[in-house]
């Protein structure tokens, strides 16, 4: 992206001085990626600041050339990533596997100041709640590829980038992981369950799918 | 379910409509998510009320420390002031961090071994060393504007001293309430004149008046004549000394004609060689 480039250039001469325009820049779609992955907004917030705060660090160690040779788009992604795959292993300790609460959470998308809320039509609020419960899921790997390749809007290049993955792998990721949602989203809706019935693991869906 | 559907066409239309779903994922982030990372990178600052025994005083950091203590007043009129003069943007918080205020609390209750961040950039080297060398000063004790700066290195700069201690942008935390004239009286301070420090320094258990009554009679130190040790006035080895062991000295050259020593935890000889 130009801008991005511009921005890296401007980065490269005085951190302090560009930094506040990379935050206007990426805020939003950090916190998306990481709203995305983790499902639980409180977490996302922490996530998307910290990734933010540590692009700052890293810059602030790194010799000009590599600021100004710096893909910002893929770059902040991968730390999102990075992240977010901590915090998850920490939110996995906290939680026994299986158990709801996160597939609420994730379809609890309150309002957030900025956001043209009014202008989102019901049904289109409905199917976004929906859809984000549904890509928690997906596994972790096949969730990041879809997230950042179709959430993000990333090209499979820079989601291989981001990811440290060949790009065929992405690829095939990307295309797995629509072919579930898909999948999910043609399925009856799931019944309630109790938090004592586990969920079945995300791996398992293409065989349920193939069975029904 | 669409299943009656032609299977290419549907998986098409589906895989579209979802694409679109997915690129419709992306929100707005809460404001606190750019300002926190511009915060936290020490672009920005937050600030929060505290008590302390000069009343509610505002507090402003981030991520690199305590920015500013200031006397609480009109929210709009610091915010101000904190732009202008510190050159960041800064919004209200709820409260200080747990670990901060805690800190502070710790501090002001005399713990010098409560680590708390300073944010001193745009200062001056000569500041950050006035600044630095008044936090050894122990609470409820009291030294010189001289003696800082004999013990700073740069004995004649006194008066550079006051000025410094007199831009403290963080007072209580920095005490240079602690730091009095080389005559022994109370002298300035920038939280609100000579009686918001007298008030501070009762609080912190001195006897403001006494040790300006004693001061107005020409006593700079205080000696005792069972180990020959002399002390600033305020020192605690010299107020262990009982009334019948305390020798007064209008200065160091006379306790030093009467035999006695520089005592070694308030180091009185750095005067000397200021004077």
């Amino acid at each position: 992206m130009d801008t991005d480039v511009a921005l890296a250039n401007r980065l490269a001469r005085d951190v302090d001085a560009a930094f506040p325009d990379l935050v206007a820049d990426h805020q939003d779609r950090l916190y998306s990626i990481a709203l995305r992955l983790l499902g639980d907004r409180r977490d996302a917030e922490e996530v998307a600041q910290d990734a933010l705060v540590r692009a700052f660090r890293a810059m602030h160690g790194y010799p000009r050339e590599r600021i100004s040779a710096l893909r910002l788009r893929p770059w902040l992604a991968s730390i999102t990533v990075n992240l977010a795959r901590n915090r998850r292993r920490r939110v996995d300790d906290r939680q026994p596997p299986g158990s709801l609460e996160p597939m609420l959470e994730a379809g609890y998308d309150p309002p957030t100041a900025g956001t043209a809320l009014p202008a989102v039509s019901a049904d289109r609020r409905e199917t976004q709640r929906e859809l984000a419960s549904l890509l928690l899921r997906l596994t972790p790997a096949v969730r990041s590829a879809i997230v950042l390749r179709h959430v993000d809007g990333l090209s499979l290049a820079e989601t291989a980038e981001a990811l440290g993955r060949p790009e065929g792998t992405i690829k095939a990721q990307v295309h797995r992981g629509l072919r579930e949602l898909r999948g999910l989203l043609e399925a009856p809706p799931e019944p309630i369950r109790s938090t004592h019935a586990p969920m079945p693991p995300a791996r398992l869906l293409p065989t349920l799918e193939a069975v029904r | 379910m669409t299943t009656t559907l032609p299977p290419s066409n549907d998986s098409l239309s589906l895989s579209l409509g979802l694409e679109a779903s997915l690129r419709d994922l992306r929100v707005a982030a809460p404001a606190s998510v750019g300002y926190g990372a511009l915060v936290e990178a020490g672009l920005a600052d937050r600030y929060a009320t505290i008590e302390t025994p000069l009343g509610l005083v505002f507090v402003a950091w981030n991520g690199r420390g305590v920015s500013w203590v200031t006397p609480a007043s009109d929210r709009g009129d610091f915010e101000l002031r904190f732009r202008v003069t510190v050159g960041r943007e800064v919004q209200a918080a709820d409260a200080l961090p747990d670990a901060l205020s805690g800190a502070i609390r710790r501090r002001l209750d005399g713990d010098r071994r409560a680590r708390i961040s300073l944010d001193l950039r745009g200062h001056t080297p000569f500041e950050i060393a006035v600044w630095t060398k008044a936090l050894e000063i122990p609470r409820g004790e009291v030294r010189p504007y001289g003696w800082i700066a004999a013990e700073i290195g740069k004995p004649k700069a006194v008066r550079a001293v006051g000025t410094a201690l007199a831009h403290n942008p963080v007072p209580l935390v920095v005490p240079c309430h602690r730091v009095v004239r080389s005559d022994g009286m109370i002298g300035q301070y920038s939280m609100g004149g000579p009686d918001a420090k007298r008030r501070i320094l009762a609080a912190e258990g001195l006897d403001t008046r006494a040790l300006e009554a004693e001061a107005a009679t020409g006593v700079r130190y205080t000696g005792s004549d069972t180990t020959h040790i002399v002390c600033h006035t305020t020192c605690r080895d010299a107020r262990r000394v009982t009334a019948r062991h305390r020798v007064t000295f209008p200065s160091l050259a006379a306790a030093a004609n009467a035999g006695y020593r520089p005592c070694r935890h308030c180091r009185p000889v750095s005067l000397a060689r200021a004077a």
